[in-house]
């Protein structure tokens, strides 16, 4: 428990409004200087867990340290963490300059010193000659930079970033995220940052925990998410991924043999807690393959498909009526199963995933 | 600004085309209620005092001079300024500010604490606060007097209760003109400063605390200069009624705490009146209260750049 490592230790914390539960039992460990991405779908408290760390929230159970300590005793002004409001919280009545300078001279620096330190931050956020400005006369794009420049100045210990980009339009959202990784890697600070944007997650992070509900479902890299998903909501909020229904008939050294709807046998790794019994394979679409129907494959009937350009995605049916989702290239060679006919599906046994609910 | 549409008068034209015949009507009223008696009052301030009340049509400054001088610009001696009026002038001023401070110190918090309720209750809380103002001011002012007077309820319930031993004399003080003027006027403090903080987003409340402010620092460096259009509306609207207040002075305050308001109103009473000294009282009071507006407005432009 004694990592040096840790920025913030968050332990079984329990948050309760008076008769919601937004957070059961949450815990995780964020590293120093790590991009730490909260990601779930709008109101599963990731909003609530952020608003914890900065001190506006009450724990109801459970403790947060940082670094080693526990802030619960602090108040919101007396925790060294900072905050990128979600929708920026620019002091209206002053410039840019001086919003940025907010927190350093409340730090008791002097107002040359913050004002250096000021224009350090807004040369680093690409605003510089902006300084003068007031946050009205600036672009969604710039106060979001803004909000950045005023919460990296006085140096946190860790950045909570409240879905920064949820307020920009595509476009900029894709060049934001670069700029963001890029100045969280110069900066060397721990960020935790919130999004419902499992691409943005995956792009940025470092680590991701997926939460659902109040509960964290699952923490690890942008890898181990995708491509190990623990359960069937990770499987289907993360990416595009086919959930089929299975039969377990054993497991054995962590790998299950199971049975597929038509029939087919295939052995492949699973979450840590499957056992024997009925289960959920995922499968993702760009994992299958198509070949003629054979002894060895899945048998499927083409419905429909859809042309991506790079991509063509095949909407199948398979023997028991269950829909299945394949992606296949568009390459010269792959002719497009035409609608009706009937296909075998090849599933590697690396590619699928047995989970539990 | 790019918005017209193309081949027709774009729908901000058509408002703006129309806008000078819109206000006729407004004009009209503003030209007969507000700039006629203002011109009758100036040109009565420089016109001769007829006794037992009225005017006679000839041009003088002797209500001018009668306000500032005892002895006056155009004698053989030096002038002497006379200092009774505009004592009286400076006293009212004073009355007035400290009525609008006590109006702020009472009106903010209350304001804060209806615009942070939930918004369904917050109609209910404004309601309570206009209620006593259904009652006409003369009435709310002559029961204010009973309440606060030596045989009154408050007298009584505190010798009663045994924390003085003889009834406080309220009435005829500073004090109970002090009362009259805030009772009358605190709504015109709750209602813009409310409208102010019910505009507020709290979140700047948060990112100050997170960016190291404690509680009064918030207040001081964020909250009052984001509310502060409120709270300038709100002391205007307190402070220029009571300078020129004279129902409170009058009745709670008796002949020691004299202000502007009874001095002209007592020009325009009866056979001692004065009209000509007493329009020339109401103008130098509008001076000065236009001398406020625009040192407020003044201060505004130069937030606005
Ligand atoms: N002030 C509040 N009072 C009661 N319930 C709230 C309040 N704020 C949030 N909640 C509830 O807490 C849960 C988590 O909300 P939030 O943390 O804002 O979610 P997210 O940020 O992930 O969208 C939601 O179910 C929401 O309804
Ligand atoms: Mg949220």
């Amino acid at each position: 428990m004694n990592r040096t490592d840790i920025a913030i230790d968050i332990d079984r914390v329990v948050n309760r409004y008076d008769s919601v539960t937004a957070l059961h039992d949450v815990s995780m460990d964020i590293r120093e200087g790590e991009f730490f991405t909260l990601l779930g779908p709008s109101g599963c408290g990731k909003t609530t867990l952020l608003r914890c760390i900065a001190g506006f929230e009450d724990v109801t159970e459970g403790a947060i340290r940082l670094r080693g300590e526990d802030i619960a005793p602090l108040p919101p002004h007396k925790r060294p963490v900072n905050t990128v409001f979600q929708q920026y919280a620019l002091f209206p009545h002053m410039t840019v300059l001086e919003n940025v300078c907010f927190g350093l001279r409340r730090r008791g620096w002097t107002e040359m010193d913050a004002e250096g330190r000021a224009r350090e931050v807004l040369d680093l956020v690409r605003l510089g000659d902006f300084a003068k400005r007031r946050p009205t006369q600036l672009s969604g794009g710039q106060q979001q930079r803004v909000a950045l420049a005023r919460s990296l100045a006085p140096n946190p210990e860790v950045l909570l970033l409240d879905e920064p980009l949820s307020a920009l339009d595509l476009k900029l959202r894709q060049a934001v995220r670069v700029e963001l990784k890029q100045i969280q890697r110069e900066t060397g600070i721990a960020f935790v940052f919130v999004t419902h944007d499992q691409e943005e997650a995956l792009t940025m992070s470092d680590r991701i925990a997926v939460m659902s509900e109040g509960y964290v479902q699952q923490i690890g890299t942008p890898r181990d998410i995708y491509e190990a998903p623990q359960n069937r909501f990770v499987a289907d909020f993360i990416g595009e991924t086919n959930l089929l229904d299975v039969e377990v008939s054993a497991v054995s050294g962590g790998m299950p043999d199971l049975t597929l709807p038509g029939g087919m046998a295939l052995r492949c790794p699973a979450a840590d807690s499957a056992r024997a019994g009925r289960g959920h394979l995922s499968v993702r679409p760009e994992r299958i393959s198509v070949a003629a129907a054979a002894e060895d494959t899945l048998p499927a009937t083409v419905v429909d498909h859809v042309y991506l350009g790079t991509d063509i995605h095949l909407h199948a049916k398979l023997s028991d009526g269950e829909p299945i989702l394949v992606r296949i290239q568009n390459a010269e060679s792959s002719a497009i199963p035409a609608t009706g006919s009937m296909l075998g599906l090849r599933i590697e046994a690396g590619a699928a995933r047995l989970l539990v609910d | 600004m790019a918005g017209a549409a193309p081949g027709g008068a774009s729908r901000s034209e058509i408002y703006r085309g129309n806008g000078p015949r819109l206000m006729l009507p407004i004009w009209v009223f503003i030209g007969i209620f507000l700039v006629m008696p203002v011109v009758m009052m100036a040109v009565h301030s420089f016109l001769t005092k007829e006794f037992r009340g009225g005017v006679i049509w000839e041009f003088t400054f002797a209500a001018y001079d009668q306000f500032f001088f005892d002895r006056g610009l155009f004698g053989d001696e030096p002038p002497k300024i006379e200092w009774t009026y505009i004592g009286i002038f400076w006293r009212s001023i004073w009355q007035a500010g400290l009525a609008t401070v006590f109006s702020l110190l009472i009106g903010f918090p209350t304001a804060w604490f209806i615009a942070t309720r939930k918004p369904n209750v917050r109609p209910g809380w404004l309601f309570l606060i206009t209620i006593p103002y259904w009652v006409n001011l003369l009435i709310r002012t002559v029961s204010m007097k009973f309440l606060i007077r030596d045989t009154g309820p408050l007298n009584e319930f505190l010798l009663w209760s045994g924390v003085i031993s003889e009834p406080l004399s309220l009435v005829n003080t500073n004090f109970a003109v002090q009362l009259g003027l805030f009772y009358s006027y605190l709504p015109f403090m709750v209602l813009p400063v409310y409208a102010a903080v019910e505009r507020y987003d709290f979140s700047l409340s948060e990112a100050a605390a997170d960016l190291y402010s404690d509680n009064w620092t918030t207040l001081r460096l964020v909250i009052l200069p984001v509310v502060k259009p409120g709270i300038v509306a709100g002391c205007i609207l307190v402070f220029v009624p009571s300078l020129g207040a004279f129902l409170a002075p009058d009745l709670l305050g008796g002949a020691k705490t004299f202000m502007i308001g009874s001095l002209i109103e007592e020009q325009f009473k009866g056979a001692a009146g004065n009209w000509p000294f007493g329009a020339a009282a109401a103008m130098i009071l509008l001076a000065i209260v236009l001398g406020v507006l625009l040192l407020h407005a003044h201060a505004q432009t130069r937030v606005e750049r």
